[in-house]
């Protein structure tokens, strides 16, 4: 594998925000949400809050160690669900083809036509607000890249030799899919899926942000910025913690995907071979 | 007399051509293998072989579809199995081996796990004697080093190792029918002639017969005992191959003979030229009006 500029500072900027999240009860000084003193409220960076304390006066850097939980959950979930749905219809549909590519193709036509935050909030207002229901709301939405992704890369490996080989070696339809196929194509999926962590990073800001995501007092990157715009101009530190944090780490995951899909991609291979 | 193996009756194939019409790609091919032997299909490309042996596979892609006759496999027509019986034949009773070793493996599982696979899937054995089996079968197929070569990707194998490798999965389950579709065409020619020996003797070892496709007749004649001739979607001669190749009956097979260079026969007979076959195959609808009568056929002065 390639190592590029991109991969290298994307995979440290996720390594970070996976270390943050993982690490947050040992690396958190204060508790991220029963640490509330009024006494210490909207108190500017030092060397006790690093980044300040909030309007409950919750240390800022306690609470965005731990939203980094809730956003790699969101990030990670989300795309998993995301690539299952898309992986599965578009290479059944690539592979068999007729009625079925059909319907799954004006399915995923009629997603990507529907505004994904749209389509999330409206699944949230129906499920109502919360981690579980945020979570199927945007493991539903952004499927269908991936879907598209899957049928086409489906398409041309079904030309491949080894799947004709495949097939009159008595290989079943669903074998030759996930022996022959789906690891073949693993690599633009995997792609596919870092840079959708990077959207489900942001729209679960945005759905928090809304009030329809991480309920309070759950620290979320989103809802955060959320308590935060009230007092921007007396306490900025409290809206500029969480924005770099989802600032860094979407461009992480992005930087990520992209350094992937060029070390992946036999096309940029050979460019330097 | 015995039974045949496969038995090829009437067989139409024919494509799709708007309006309910059928453009003819097989018209009417019928031969017959008798178990352990080999039957040779040579013709130039375009004549059907490669389409013949797919029908017998019941591999034909859509829109291709047979439209007509019978291929008896010890007396079961193929053509009406359901896809799971006929999925069940595939690998276990009727294998095959295509031209192109380069991209016939997958290339992200060892060969060895490849050909454990067949052994899973059809002899319901486990992983790990699937792998045991699978270095046996490599050394059956002459590949050095077994044990170590079945941790290999193919990546790191020659075009004949994995031409060997193909040759070991098809023949994993030890067919009754091992059709192998130009399986030297991609090959230089020392590699060829092995791959050639080694498939012949592992079928006359343990029985198998074969329906070997080439246009090389060199090919065919060292591997065959009949063959039979296509041009044009149809089995225009077929004949022991000595006497075919002796006494070609039909004036496409006596073009196809004439086309050889022969070593030794400027000293012979002298400077003469390779008999060229002019014309293509065009229009097969036509054809089947007046049944190919074409000029390259009756040798006639255009």
């Amino acid at each position: 594998m390639r190592l590029g500029f991109n991969l290298l500072f994307g995979g440290f900027l996720t390594a970070v925000v996976i270390l943050a999240g993982a690490l947050a009860p040992w690396l958190a000084p204060f508790d991220p949400v029963l640490g509330a003193n009024l006494m210490n409220a909207e108190l500017p960076p030092d060397s006790e809050f690093w980044f300040g304390t909030d309007s409950q006066g919750r240390d800022v850097y306690s609470r965005i160690l731990y939203g980094a939980q809730i956003s790699l959950t969101v990030g990670i979930v989300s795309q998993v669900i995301n690539s299952v749905i898309g992986v599965t219809l578009g290479m059944t549909a690539g592979y068999w083809g007729g009625w079925w590519d059909d319907l799954v193709n004006g399915l995923t036509n009629v997603m990507l036509a529907i505004p994904s935050l749209i389509f999330a909030l409206a699944v949230m207002a129906v499920l109502g607000p919360g981690l579980v229901s945020l979570l199927i709301a945007l493991g539903l939405t952004n499927w269908s890249w991936t879907c598209r992704i899957a049928r086409s890369s489906t398409l041309s490996l079904k030309s491949q030799g080894y799947v004709l080989a495949a097939q009159s070696l008595g290989y079943s339809d669903l074998r030759i899919m996930f022996t022959q196929i789906l690891p073949n194509m693993m690599g633009p999926i995997l792609v596919m899926a870092t840079l959708g962590m990077g959207s489900a990073v942001l729209s679960e800001a945005a759905l928090s942000f809304l009030g329809l995501g991480i309920q309070p007092p759950f620290p979320s990157w989103g809802s955060m910025l959320t308590d935060a715009r009230e007092m921007i101009q007396l306490a900025p530190w409290v809206a500029i913690f969480p924005g770099l944090a989802i600032f860094l780490s979407v461009l992480g995951f992005n930087l990520l995907g992209d350094g992937l899909r060029d070390s992946l991609d036999p096309h940029m291979r050979t460019r330097k071979a | 007399m015995t039974d045949p193996l496969l038995e090829v009756k009437d067989l139409h194939v024919g494509l799709p051509a708007g309006g309910g019409q059928m453009y003819p790609i097989l018209q009417g091919v019928s031969f017959k293998i008798m178990p352990g032997e080999a039957f040779g299909l040579v013709g130039e490309s375009g004549s059907g072989k490669s389409v013949t042996s797919l029908a017998t596979m019941g591999l034909l892609k859509k829109p291709l579809r047979a439209t007509g006759g019978e291929i008896l496999f010890r007396g079961r027509d193929l053509l009406k199995l359901s896809k799971r019986e006929m999925r069940k034949l595939r690998g276990d009773r009727v294998a095959m081996i295509f031209q192109e070793p380069m991209t016939a493996l997958n290339p992200l599982v060892t060969v060895g796990r490849q050909i454990a696979e067949m052994f899973y899937l059809h002899q319901g054995k486990s992983w790990a004697e699937g792998e045991k089996l699978a270095i046996e079968a490599l050394a059956n197929v002459r590949v050095p080093n077994p044990d170590r070569r079945a941790k290999n990707y193919p990546h790191q194998m020659s075009g004949g190792l994995r031409q060997r490798v193909m040759i070991a999965m098809a023949m994993a389950c030890d067919p009754d029918l091992l059709i192998a579709d130009e399986p030297t065409t991609a090959l230089d020619v020392t590699v060829q002639a092995e791959v050639l020996r080694l498939i012949k003797e592992l079928c006359t070892e343990r029985g198998t017969a074969v329906l070997f496709i080439s246009h090389d007749l060199g090919v065919i004649a060292s591997t065959c005992q009949r063959v039979g001739v296509m041009y044009a979607g149809t089995l225009v001669e077929e004949n022991w191959t000595e006497a075919l190749f002796a006494n070609p009956r039909h004036e496409y097979t006596r073009g196809l003979l004439g086309a050889l260079p022969r070593l030794g026969s400027r000293s012979s007979h002298g400077r003469q030229r390779l008999v060229d076959i002019d014309s293509i195959i065009d229009d097969r609808s036509k054809l089947t009006q007046t049944r190919f009568i074409s000029p390259r056929e009756e040798g006639a002065p255009a």
